[in-house]
């Protein structure tokens, strides 16, 4: 290690002040500390010692957090694939396919993404971000499996600029910029990030007798427009070529199309047990997530005009991007409420209007999204009254 | 009559190199030295001595400007050896050689009884003059008391919950009749009420727990139970407009002394501690000792940072330098300029964090007596996670919209989420746990000196 440390203190000169690459010393100081942590030191006054904690590693721990849902995810597709053509394929077989699907969207996200990045710290000469190791991983999770590159590539650059550097960079931005990425596809290209896209076929592949691609957001909508019990709707869907794929408990295991990384409810409970257990994600923001969306869903089952409003509430906790949501996007510290109090409404209200908008809204049938964009939003409204009573506790006890 | 009060947050950091309860008979310092920067709210230190100039124990060596009368003293007796000034002039020390014997300035003796008809006034002219004023520290801000203001109440804090304390007890011993006697002049200057808190869970010293005349409060739980604006918090918090004052056990100690023997006695008893002490132990002297004699031939090591003060709050002064004015401790922690491969991912067990996050273990041995350098452990940051300050600070206190509001220098905003109520110490533990490395007091500081100007 000693000859890599000398490198980078010979090279050092040529990036600080007066040096030729002063312009990248940023650039310069980002490759140097992933490598070795600093050397520098507390100040002569006040904490002399510091918790061993850093941005890097809480990141980081967030993104091993997300190594399940990745894992299943290149599973998924690839068996997803098979099931839709019918085929039968060894394990190999699978997660190459998966492989061949889901990397590539991983490298261009984060690729993209990065080299905007490191752009941004030559020019506002600022250290780099570390807030783009989550994103970078976050992005491709949330993309169908067939998802064209080069729309990974402008909706990761769209996101790291409108959302994240136009505000300053991670710390200050406003919105989720994993969410804001899929957002602008969604808006930008609906085609190819709504409809039967959620299962990953070549162009002209022959798929299966009685395939569908629809998930179960479609499903459940398409029966309330039927008529039919959702339950009924679900049980029956796949019949002939995939038996059961909408079953409660294969949904909760997440062996359905869907986005790469989202399907599976039992990965994103393995996520969350991480970020709770290290202490990273608010366990009250998830669990309050869940609970509002369940609460909701409780809520519209008892005045039920349609089928979806009828269908039984912990089905909306295994359909759908929700759990993913829950644990991955709307926890992320910077765009959620920031206190305490205010974490509880901040998931409550994502939840319900999750389900809200995927039962009333059938032109939005994925709810998660856009419960969380437009509770960024509305986070620092609900953080105003939370600080607003400190405020006013204190100027009451003045008082008596 | 006094509260108990249970507090859950907080963070005991939990350091190798505790002190023994012993105290060595190392002979005593050479030199001792008086730091203007030690006392907040002075801005213009004026000397009232000059190089060579021989004084006397509770000889004034400098007053301020704003307050004349307000006099900071000789711990000992000997010759001004030293006027050490920095940039711009600023005084930095005032070092004094110490006599073998020491001489000490006559003031006013009182015996016990005498005490009850002391008139403030008398009081007060004579803890002036004396030097032991400057104990007496005013919320909010943490400053210097104003000899012009009338606190609502005072408050003293008996024990220390921060990292290596000394053991007041230990400290203290046998200083019943002195303490008595401070808190009896304490009195005179406030219509409230005197708060004494101790912790339940420690053995309560009879200095404390017999005194009469006060409130003894019980406080239980992790540091910051042991900070005194967290207690006054609990107990009678800080409103726009109050003042309280409080002051350490040593300072009221040193008024029942200056009143029943008539000196000014800067003795005290300090703990030299840390990981990289031979023998940590405790040591008798006087207030500024230079800490030299202590170190040398003590340490495992060189490459080493002395703190005068625990390692929380305290002050780096090499290996030469002076003991702070209101501190009683001296921690030696190794220096951590280092780099380290892959640093900030490698898991250790060995490094000391208040989080989980990957691979950070020490949560797994809570009793662990932990090694800790001053390496920096990251690289500063914008706020990025929350709810962490929150679970160090037992107060009803946003930390980091204070922090914020403080950056964005708005008057309003630090008032209402209560910039009264808190200084450096009571946040202290924030800086530590930051995962974004703000140097949180330095920024409250600048926040509190914003209030002060306004």
């Amino acid at each position: 290690m000693k000859f890599l440390r000398d490198t980078f203190d010979k090279a050092k000169h040529n990036f600080e002040k007066g040096g030729k690459y002063h312009k990248y010393f940023y650039v310069f100081e980002a490759l140097d500390t992933f490598h070795f942590s600093p050397n520098t030191v507390t100040p002569a006054k006040g904490a002399q010692i510091r918790d061993a904690v850093d941005l890097k590693r809480l990141m980081m721990t967030v993104v091993i957090a997300m190594i399940p849902c990745l894992l299943f995810g290149i599973w998924n597709v690839g068996y997803q694939h098979y099931l839709a053509l019918g085929q039968t394929a060894s394990a190999g077989e699978i997660i190459s396919v998966g492989l061949i699907q889901v990397l590539p969207i991983v490298i261009v996200a984060y690729a993209a993404g990065g080299l905007v990045e490191v752009v941004f710290v030559v020019i506002r000469k600022h250290p780099l971000n570390e807030g783009y190791l989550v994103t970078g991983m976050l992005i491709p999770l949330v993309m169908p499996p067939d998802i064209p590159l080069w729309q990974v590539a402008v909706a990761s650059i769209f996101a790291v600029v409108i959302a994240k550097e136009a505000f300053g960079g991670t710390g200050m931005n406003i919105l989720n910029v994993a969410l804001t990425a899929r957002a602008f596809l969604y808006f930008a290209y609906p085609l190819q990030i709504s409809g039967e896209v959620w299962t990953f076929l070549p162009a002209g592949a022959k798929t299966v007798e009685g395939y569908s691609g629809a998930t179960p957001l479609a499903v459940a909508s398409q029966a309330s427009t039927d008529g039919v019990s959702v339950v009924q709707a679900f049980s029956s869907f796949g019949q002939g070529w995939a038996d059961n794929i909408y079953s409660f408990s294969n949904m909760f295991f997440g062996f359905m199309p869907g986005c790469i990384g989202e399907t599976s409810t039992l990965m994103c409970l393995i996520g969350a047990f991480i970020l709770i257990i290290t202490g990273v994600g608010s366990w009250k923001i998830i669990l309050s997530v869940f609970a509002g969306a369940y609460g909701m869903g409780a809520f519209l089952n008892l005045i039920a005009v349609n089928e979806f409003m009828a269908m039984p509430a912990q089905y909306h906790l295994v359909i759908g991007g929700l759990a993913f949501g829950a644990v991955f996007m709307a926890t992320d510290p910077v765009t959620a409420a920031q206190t305490e109090a205010g974490k509880w409404v901040y998931g409550l209200l994502i939840g319900v209007l999750t389900v809200l908008i995927r039962v009333f809204n059938p032109a939005y049938p994925e709810g998660i999204m856009l419960a969380i964009l437009l509770m960024n939003v509305f986070a620092p409204l609900i953080d105003y009254f939370v600080v607003s009573a400190n405020k006013k506790r204190r100027l009451q006890r003045a008082a008596v | 009559m006094g509260k108990f009060i249970r507090l859950k947050k907080g963070f005991d950091i939990n350091l190798a190199g505790k002190a023994a309860p012993t105290i060595s008979n190392t002979e005593q310092p050479e030199t001792f030295a008086i730091k203007p920067t030690d006392f907040q709210g002075i801005y213009m230190p004026k000397l009232m001595v000059k190089e060579g100039d021989s004084v006397k124990a509770g000889s004034p060596l400098f007053h301020d400007k704003k307050h004349e009368n307000v006099l900071f003293t000789s711990p000992v007796s000997g010759e001004v050896v030293q006027i050490k000034r920095g940039e711009k002039r600023k005084l930095l020390e005032v070092v004094v050689l110490a006599d073998k014997s020491i001489d000490y300035v006559q003031f006013d003796k009182y015996s016990v009884s005498d005490l009850t008809h002391l008139s403030r006034e008398k009081a007060l002219q004579q803890m002036l003059s004396s030097g032991v004023w400057v104990n007496l520290i005013q919320r909010p801000f943490g400053i210097v008391a104003d000899p012009n203001e009338k606190p609502k109440s005072i408050f003293i804090s008996a024990f220390d919950s921060s990292p290596l304390a000394p053991d007041y007890g230990f400290i203290f011993k046998g200083q019943e009749q002195f303490f008595q006697a401070g808190v009896d002049v304490l009195k005179k200057f406030t219509s409230g009420a005197v708060h004494v808190n101790v912790h339940s869970e420690r053995e309560i010293s009879s200095v404390f727990s017999q005194v009469k005349g006060v409130e003894l409060n019980k406080f239980s739980g992790p540091h910051p139970s042991g900070c005194v604006g967290v207690q006054i918090h609990h107990l009678d918090p800080i409103n726009k407009g109050d003042v309280v004052w409080t002051i350490n056990p040593y300072g009221v100690i040193q008024i029942g002394k200056l009143f029943l023997n008539g000196v000014y006695d800067a003795s005290k008893i300090i703990t030299v501690a840390g990981s990289e002490v031979k023998n940590p132990q405790y040591y008798k002297t006087y207030s500024g000792a230079s800490v030299k004699k202590y170190l040398t031939g003590n340490l495992k090591q060189d490459h080493i940072r002395v703190v005068s003060g625990n390692v929380l709050t305290g002050t780096s002064i090499g290996k030469e330098g002076y003991l702070g004015f209101y501190d009683h401790q001296v921690s030696v922690i190794p220096e951590g300029d280092y780099y380290e491969f892959l640093g900030w991912i490698k898991p250790t067990a060995s490094k000391l964090s208040f989080q989980r996050a990957f691979g950070l273990l020490s949560f797994l041995t809570p009793k662990k007596e932990f090694v800790l350098d001053s390496n920096n452990r990251g690289e500063p940051r914008a706020f990025v996670q929350t709810g962490v300050f929150e679970q160090v600070t037992p107060m009803d206190i946003l930390p980091t919209y204070l922090l914020k509001s403080i950056i964005a220098e708005d008057y309003d905003e630090m008032e209402a989420l209560g910039i009264y109520e808190v200084i450096e110490e009571d946040l202290a533990l924030c800086e530590f746990v930051d995962v974004s490395k703000h140097n949180v007091q330095s920024i409250l500081r600048e926040g509190i000196d914003l209030m002060l100007n306004s």
